[in-house]
């Protein structure tokens, strides 16, 4: 079976530190995938060298077929890789609205001239960026804040909104960074409804970090274990909590 | 363009221009290891440390003025060396209380603003003082005086002006001197440590704002020697004469490495020599270097020959 | 686009109107006050778009109002009709005179400061905050330098006898224009990405907006409007030289964004309005205590005193909306900053 998003010895070193180490994914379209290890297991690496962020010390990433090494995040997420941000990044001076249709931005029929002069292109833009960025917001809650600026929002509508953002860019892959970081248990709970649904209803493909276990464990299909930026450990959740190494790394040598 | 010459007649201008971009480029040393420090631990650049300069300037010029005397049969006032001394002294330590003023009143307010606001309000402090000398000590440039005979000295195939090799051998010690501070002693590991994460530095004990003070004073101290030498050489103090000198110090700072003293000196230098050279064909377009310099710099290594580079953290 | 035509005609007609009034009823003083207000109009919301709404710092305004200025004074000043048959120039026939020859004259300066917004814009697209600002400072000084080594624009004694073309209307409706056109590139895809990209870069790139492009568009409109107030600026004052276009000039641009609230165009046309209008009233204070250097020390002061008390600046990045900008440009109200 091919995979959506593949990796083949994906490493980075800064200076004398490898984070990560000859690290191998293989993420099948419409796939709820899991990454996960203890902190500083090199998961956020990854990430930023799978959108761009970073380019890799060594390694390839492909994407659909394509090659993403050296594209920079730009192009990257115009072949539709999106992500979230471990420390939300929003557009705090935007409203909510503003900040999903950001996100709507990169595909825009219209140019600086049709702005500047209000063409008709203009308004069909504007149009389409609120019709989606509408659409995403009421699919995360959030419709009847569309007005508020976004640095009002409470930290659990926050990580909502960068997903809204994310999605806004109509990806075929989302990648979320410890988007439960920070949320209580019911807040947990809802997330990984609305993770699920992201799955299911707008089939779109998430590659989820995590660090608290149960959430992954609950909704991925299937899960990869890193521990200081070495694989140790694939399979299905099922698999995964029954890996000696897996318990090793989490809960120490001892075990 | 420059003169058909021989050989050796082009290497010997060559190196004259050299010997006197070294003297041009160690007042930038001075200037710029007060740029670099207090970049190193605030992330600013204090666009007033230029004024602090011009400061020092007139403030050796004055006690220079008032107590220099005229010798019978000349036409200029000469100054004996005690007053140069004591102009020295004077120029530095209201300079250094200069410096630690504007950091009180202006700066420490917003340490934890924005950089932004932080960069404005050093440009308003700038253009204060520079208004301010302009009126305390008017528009008109004035001239410090004789203090030697500005006799030229002989090495080798190339001639020194002795004005030269003094700002040479008295930026060379105090760079040197303020290096091993910072290197050597526990004041100065406080301020390495500052300059490294301010935070962690107040938490480990370190009294940040006296640091930081302290940081400010010798920065500006070092500007007043750098104004003093330069008013001596080239007896033209102006309320303005901070802006372009401070400039290229600071590209001479970024050249070197931010936040580096040897880098400080070692980017002076280079700038100074690159000027001279430059100069030798078309006096104007030297002032240009200093800016060609500093976009080359930064696109080929922002972080400077000496410095270290830094990565934001996603 | 009709209607933005039609609000950009209504802007035209305003700036006729004040026209009228000024040429008409207003001594030539003040005359000359109202004039500047609107270069400085120009300049700050130009600036804006830079420093305000991408959060680029440039200290480099007065440099592309300077290459403006020259560009345009060249054209009315020196290009001259070429006679085929007599092979010369022939000096009494300008090439650009009067009403038509006006407008290309201001366009070509825009046009050369926007080719010079655009090579500034590339080099220092790896730049931030206080390093733009000195590589910006840099390139202003780098071609008040090259200026005034240029002997074809007159060296340091500048271009003398420009013919006096810009009046109040031409400068109002440039100001209209400029007001009218920001405002519109502000609620726009365009608009928002710039803001995107001054809140957040790494976020902004990571949804597929090119913080470099937006970065270098964002210098290329603030430098055609700061030609085109160069321009303005050269056939107001008759004579231009390099000495007008330093880094207090740009200084000045700045303090004006600053005391308005960056970020905010409407904020940047009160900042301008306060910073033309007083230093002239300053300028009489500053004749009877017989200091230079007060005005520009008051400035400063007012400057340092701003960032300490109150750093958003009067509006902070709210637009103020006047009953009938808010009905023609649905005006989206926005909060200041936090403090």
């Amino acid at each position: 079976m091919t995979s959506l998003l593949e990796t083949r010895g994906l490493t980075m070193r800064f200076g004398g530190l490898t984070a990560v180490d000859d690290c191998n994914l293989g993420i099948r379209e419409g796939e709820l995938f899991g990454l996960i290890g203890p902190n500083g297991a090199g998961k956020t690496t990854v990430f930023n060298m799978l959108t761009g962020v970073y380019t890799p010390s060594q390694g390839s990433v492909s994407f659909a077929g394509r090659d993403l090494r050296g594209l920079g995040p730009v192009r990257v997420a115009r072949l539709g890789v999106s992500r979230t941000f471990q420390n939300i990044r929003l557009f705090d001076e935007l409203s909510v609205l503003e900040n999903a249709m950001t996100g709507a931005h990169q595909h825009a029929h219209c140019r600086l001239f049709d702005s500047l002069l209000r063409t008709g292109r203009h308004h069909r833009e504007e149009a389409r960026q609120r019709e989606i960025a509408y659409r995403l917001l009421a699919f995360l809650g959030l419709e009847d804040r569309a007005g508020l600026p976004a640095r009002s929002l409470p930290y659990g509508h926050r990580r909502k909104l960068e997903i809204a953002r994310a999605l806004a860019t109509q990806p075929r892959l989302l990648c979320l960074d410890e988007p439960a970081a920070g949320m209580n248990s019911g807040e947990k709970a809802e997330l990984a409804g609305l993770i699920r649904r992201i799955r299911d209803e707008l089939k779109v493909t998430v590659l989820l970090i995590e660090h608290d276990m149960r959430l992954v464990l609950g909704i991925c299909e299937r899960i990869q274990v890193l521990d200081y930026g070495k694989t140790i450990a694939l399979g299905t959740p099922r698999e995964v909590q029954q890996d000696r190494k897996v318990i090793e790394a989490y809960l120490g040598a001892e075990a | 363009m420059l003169p058909l010459l021989e050989t050796s007649d082009l290497a010997t201008r060559l190196l004259q221009q050299c010997a006197n971009g070294v003297a041009k480029g160690s007042v930038y040393a001075l200037v710029a290891v007060g740029y670099t420090r207090v970049y190193g631990v605030l992330q600013l650049i204090n666009f007033a440390h230029s004024d602090v300069y011009m400061l020092g300037a007139y403030f050796s010029y004055y006690p220079a003025k008032w107590l220099g005397y005229m010798p019978e049969g000349a036409e200029k006032p000469k100054v004996p060396f005690y007053v140069l001394g004591l102009a020295f002294l004077f120029a530095v330590s209201a300079c250094a209380a200069t410096g630690m003023l504007i950091e009180r009143l202006a700066y420490r307010p917003l340490r934890n603003a924005s950089r932004l606001s932080a960069l404005i309000t050093a440009i308003g402090v700038s253009i204060l003082l520079q208004n301010v000398g302009q009126m305390v000590f008017g528009a008109d440039p004035k001239s410090f005086p004789r203090y030697m005979d500005q006799e030229s000295v002989a090495l080798g195939p190339i001639a020194v002006a002795d004005t030269s090799l003094v700002i040479i051998v008295v930026a060379a010690a105090m760079v040197g001197a303020l290096h091993l501070f910072v290197q050597r002693t526990r004041t100065g590991a406080a301020m390495r440590a500052c300059s490294h994460d301010m935070r962690t530095a107040g938490l480990m004990g370190v009294n940040v704002n006296a640091t930081v003070s302290l940081t400010f004073a010798l920065g500006s101290a070092m500007a007043a020697v750098g104004g003093m030498l330069i008013a001596m050489d080239q007896p033209r103090l102006t309320p303005t004469m901070g802006l372009l000198a401070g400039l290229k110090a600071f590209v001479a700072a970024v050249l070197g490495g931010i936040g580096s003293i040897p880098g400080a000196a070692l980017g002076g230098l280079l700038l100074g020599v690159a000027e001279s050279m430059v100069g030798a064909w078309n006096t104007t377009y030297a002032d240009a270097v200093a800016f060609v310099v500093l976009v080359v710099v930064l696109l080929v290594k922002p972080s400077g020959i000496l410095g270290k580079s830094g990565r934001e953290k996603v | 686009m009709l209607r933005a035509l039609g609000i950009l005609c209504l802007g035209l007609a305003g700036a006729f109107g004040l026209h009228l009034v000024v040429s008409n009823a207003v001594p030539p003083y003040p005359a000359l006050i109202v004039n500047m207000c609107g270069i400085s109009i120009i300049l700050a919301i130009s600036l804006n778009v830079i420093n305000g709404l991408t959060g680029q710092f440039s200290l480099g305004h007065a440099g592309f109002m300077a290459i403006g200025a020259y560009v345009s004074a060249y054209f009315t000043t020196t290009l001259r009709y070429f006679d085929p048959d007599a092979a010369r120039y022939i000096s009494e026939a300008p090439l650009f005179d009067g009403l038509w020859g006006f407008p290309p004259a201001l366009l070509a300066g825009g046009i050369a400061a926007a080719l010079a917004g655009l090579i500034v814009g590339i080099p220092t697209l790896r730049l931030k905050g206080d390093y733009l600002a000195i590589a910006t400072l840099g390139f202003g000084e780098i071609v008040s330098i090259l200026l005034s080594n240029f002997r074809a624009v007159g060296g340091t004694k500048g271009l003398t006898s420009i013919p006096g073309y810009a009046d109040t209307f031409w400068i109002y409706g440039s100001a209209a224009t400029c007001l009218i056109l920001t405002g519109f590139l502000q609620r726009s895809t365009f608009g928002r990405a710039l803001i995107a990209v001054r809140e957040n870069e790494l976020a902004a790139e990571v949804m597929g907006i090119n913080a470099a492009r937006m970065k270098i568009t964002a210098f290329v409109y603030g430098a055609f409007f700061a030609g085109v107030a160069g321009g303005l600026f050269g056939h107001l004052m008759l004579t231009i030289s390099p000495a007008n276009f330093g880094y207090m000039k740009s200084v000045e641009v700045v303090v004006m964004l600053v005391l308005g609230g960056l970020g905010s165009s409407t904020g940047a046309v009160v900042g301008a309005l306060i910073l033309t209008v007083l230093p002239e009233a300053l300028r009489d204070v500053e004749r009877q205590v017989e200091l230079s250097g007060f005005r520009m020390a008051l400035y400063a002061l007012l400057l340092v005193v701003m960032m300490l008390f109150r750093p958003q600046g009067i509006f902070g990045q709210r637009e103020l909306s006047l009953k009938l900008l808010r009905r023609l440009l649905p005006s989206r109200d926005k909060p200041g900053r936090q403090p």
